[in-house]
This record gives C-alpha cells, sequence and structure tokens, in this order.
C-alpha cells in the first residue's frame, strides 16, 4: 500500500509510470520499441510536485493551476504532494481551497474506497497541526 | 450534449459537461448570484466560476462580493485555522464554491424526462402509423384474400415448389395434409 506505483494507473491505466514493464527492465531509460525519451519516475514526479507547492511565495493563480493540472492526470497524488499544496493553501490563507483539494482527492480515488483513509491518515498530522478540518468533520460529505 | 433543461438551477452530470456560470453584472457588482441581467448574458472576458469534478479550483470565487460578516470572517481566516468553529469553515467553504463534491455528484431525475419523452415520440409515431393504415393506404390487393391464397396454395403444391427441402417437403403428398 506505501508504494508510489499502487496509486497509479487506476482502473483506466493508460500511462505506464511504475518501474516494472513487460520486458522487465527497470531503469528509466526507454528500450523495445517505445520512444527514446527519458520517462519520469514516480519518484522524480512526486518530488517535482512537492517542489511545485512548496514554493514560499507561491499564488493563488499558481496553485489553482497546480491543483487543477495535478487532478487531471490519472492517478491520485501521493501524501507529501497534497500535504505541500496544504500548507500552500496555508500561505494563501485559503481553508476553503484545502477541504477543497481533499474532496477532490477523494473523488479521484473512484472506486478504490481505501485509499482516502489512507491519504487522511498520512495527513493526519498536517491536519491538525494546521487546523483543517475534512469534509467528513465537517458533515459536507452527504447530501 | 443538449439535454432537456427542465429548471436553469439545474447543474449537469460530468458526461454532458455542463457548465454552472454565476451570473455577474457588468457595472456594480451585485451580490453573488441572486440577481440576473436584463438579457441573461454572462461577460466571458472575466474569470467563471464552474463546478467541475475535475476542476477542483475554479478561475473564481462563488462569491466575491463580500458584506462585512464575510470580511470580517475572511480576516479570521488569515490566522491560525485550529480557532475557528465548524460553522466558520463551513461558512468559508460556502464563500467560495458553490456545491461540494457530493451535490456536484448527486443524482438527478432527467433520466425519467427522456425515458417518457421516447415513449410520447413513439406513442405520435404509432398515432401516424395507425391514420396512415387507415386512410393513405390504398385497399389491399385481391391476391391476399383467403379463397386467392387457398387456391395459391394448392397451386404450389401441384407444381411441387421446393420439393426436397422447402414447401412441398412439408406436404404429406399421400395422405393429403402438412407433415
Amino acid at each position: 500500500m506505501t508504494h508510489a506505483s499502487v496509486f497509479r494507473g487506476s482502473h483506466k491505466c493508460t500511462t505506464m509510470r511504475s518501474n516494472s514493464r513487460p520486458c522487465g527492465q527497470t531503469t528509466p531509460l526507454a528500450s523495445r520499441c517505445y520512444s527514446h525519451a527519458k520517462v519520469e519516475t514516480d519518484e522524480e514526479f512526486d518530488a517535482r510536485w512537492v517542489t511545485y507547492f512548496s514554493k514560499p511565495d507561491i499564488d493563488a493563480w499558481e496553485l489553482k493551476k497546480g491543483m487543477n493540472t495535478l487532478i487531471g492526470y490519472d492517478l491520485v497524488p501521493e501524501p507529501k504532494i497534497l500535504d505541500s499544496a496544504l500548507r500552500a493553501c496555508r500561505r494563501l490563507n485559503d481553508l476553503a481551497s484545502a477541504i477543497r483539494i481533499l474532496e477532490a482527492v477523494k473523488d479521484k480515488s473512484g472506486p478504490h474506497k481505501d485509499i482516502y483513509p489512507y491519504l487522511i491518515q498520512e495527513l493526519q498530522p498536517t491536519l491538525i497541526e494546521l487546523g483543517i478540518s475534512t469534509p467528513e468533520d465537517l458533515g459536507m460529505d452527504k447530501l | 450534449m443538449c439535454m432537456l433543461h427542465l429548471t436553469t438551477g439545474r447543474v449537469g452530470c460530468l458526461l454532458s459537461k455542463q457548465v454552472v456560470v454565476a451570473l455577474t453584472s457588468s457595472g456594480a457588482r451585485m451580490s453573488s448570484h441572486g440577481h440576473h441581467e436584463v438579457s441573461d448574458s454572462v461577460d466571458m472576458s472575466q474569470p467563471m466560476y464552474w463546478d467541475r469534478l475535475d476542476t477542483p479550483l475554479p478561475d473564481r470565487p462563488w462569491k466575491d462580493v463580500l458584506d462585512s460578516t464575510d470580511k470580517s470572517l475572511k480576516q479570521k481566516e488569515k490566522g491560525p485555522w485550529t480557532a475557528l468553529s465548524k460553522e466558520e469553515k463551513i461558512a468559508l467553504y460556502r464563500l467560495k464554491f458553490n456545491h461540494t463534491y457530493p451535490e456536484m455528484k448527486r443524482p438527478s431525475h432527467e433520466w425519467k424526462t427522456v425515458i417518457g419523452g421516447m415513449f410520447i415520440f413513439f406513442g405520435i409515431t404509432g398515432l401516424v402509423v395507425f391514420w396512415q393504415g387507415h386512410y393513405v393506404y390504398p385497399p389491399q390487393p385481391h391476391t391476399f384474400g383467403e379463397e386467392w391464397q387457398a387456391k395459391q396454395v394448392q397451386r404450389m403444391l401441384d407444381m411441387q415448389i421446393n420439393p426436397i427441402e422447402g414447401f412441398s417437403a412439408q406436404w404429406d403428398y399421400k395422405n393429403k395434409q402438412w407433415k
């Protein structure tokens, strides 16, 4: 459950982000009939996004753009990316967006109902520290 | 992709990808979503709000004209969020967003309209077909009559039409009946 590749390519798997290829290779370099571009590893992807949201003077537009792009990918973001995004919300004094992000990742999990509780569990220290209530706490997960 | 609209406030499901736009007036900015301009047009050059599952943070907040209570709440938001009560947090969310995700995903009764409309059209078509059969079609050819048909069958058997596997093969010539 803790490996990043678990969250990648949900029921509509379209990307081959994980390290295990059909040919059994584990290097990031392409082989066989794939293009010769270097494929980003999961760790590089995560690090890139954590860095994006960690920008100290991130502005509201960048937060919006980052989140909307991230949600557009065929994956559920790792807790560390979400932690970085929530802290960006705190810097922008935007509690509503923080709650919205939690709703969005719950929706991204789709039929995999065990992903969201795991994320909340991992984010618990941050949620407590920043004082972010989950949608469930606020009763907003019901109609 | 245009579905039947029953109420103006209906939010489309993800499949139809409809956009709920918060109408803003170009002059003095009125309160969030109650007041419509005469022509009901939206200024597309301004950032718009929409509830979309794949766009968690729209271009602008839902309510951007804040009264004094909202403003003081926004001020409080700048401090530690642990100091906010649940109601205040919900209020802050509702200032920025219209529908929550469960509200966006709520099922609608639209399918009943669609199926009902389908059946209505089937019914109307049925009436048209019936009227047509009665008033438009010419009389049936005389070859459709009972007597003619019987004579026709007898003739076909006499000619032994398809005697191996077809028509006459089903007729028992000895006992003069169908097999």
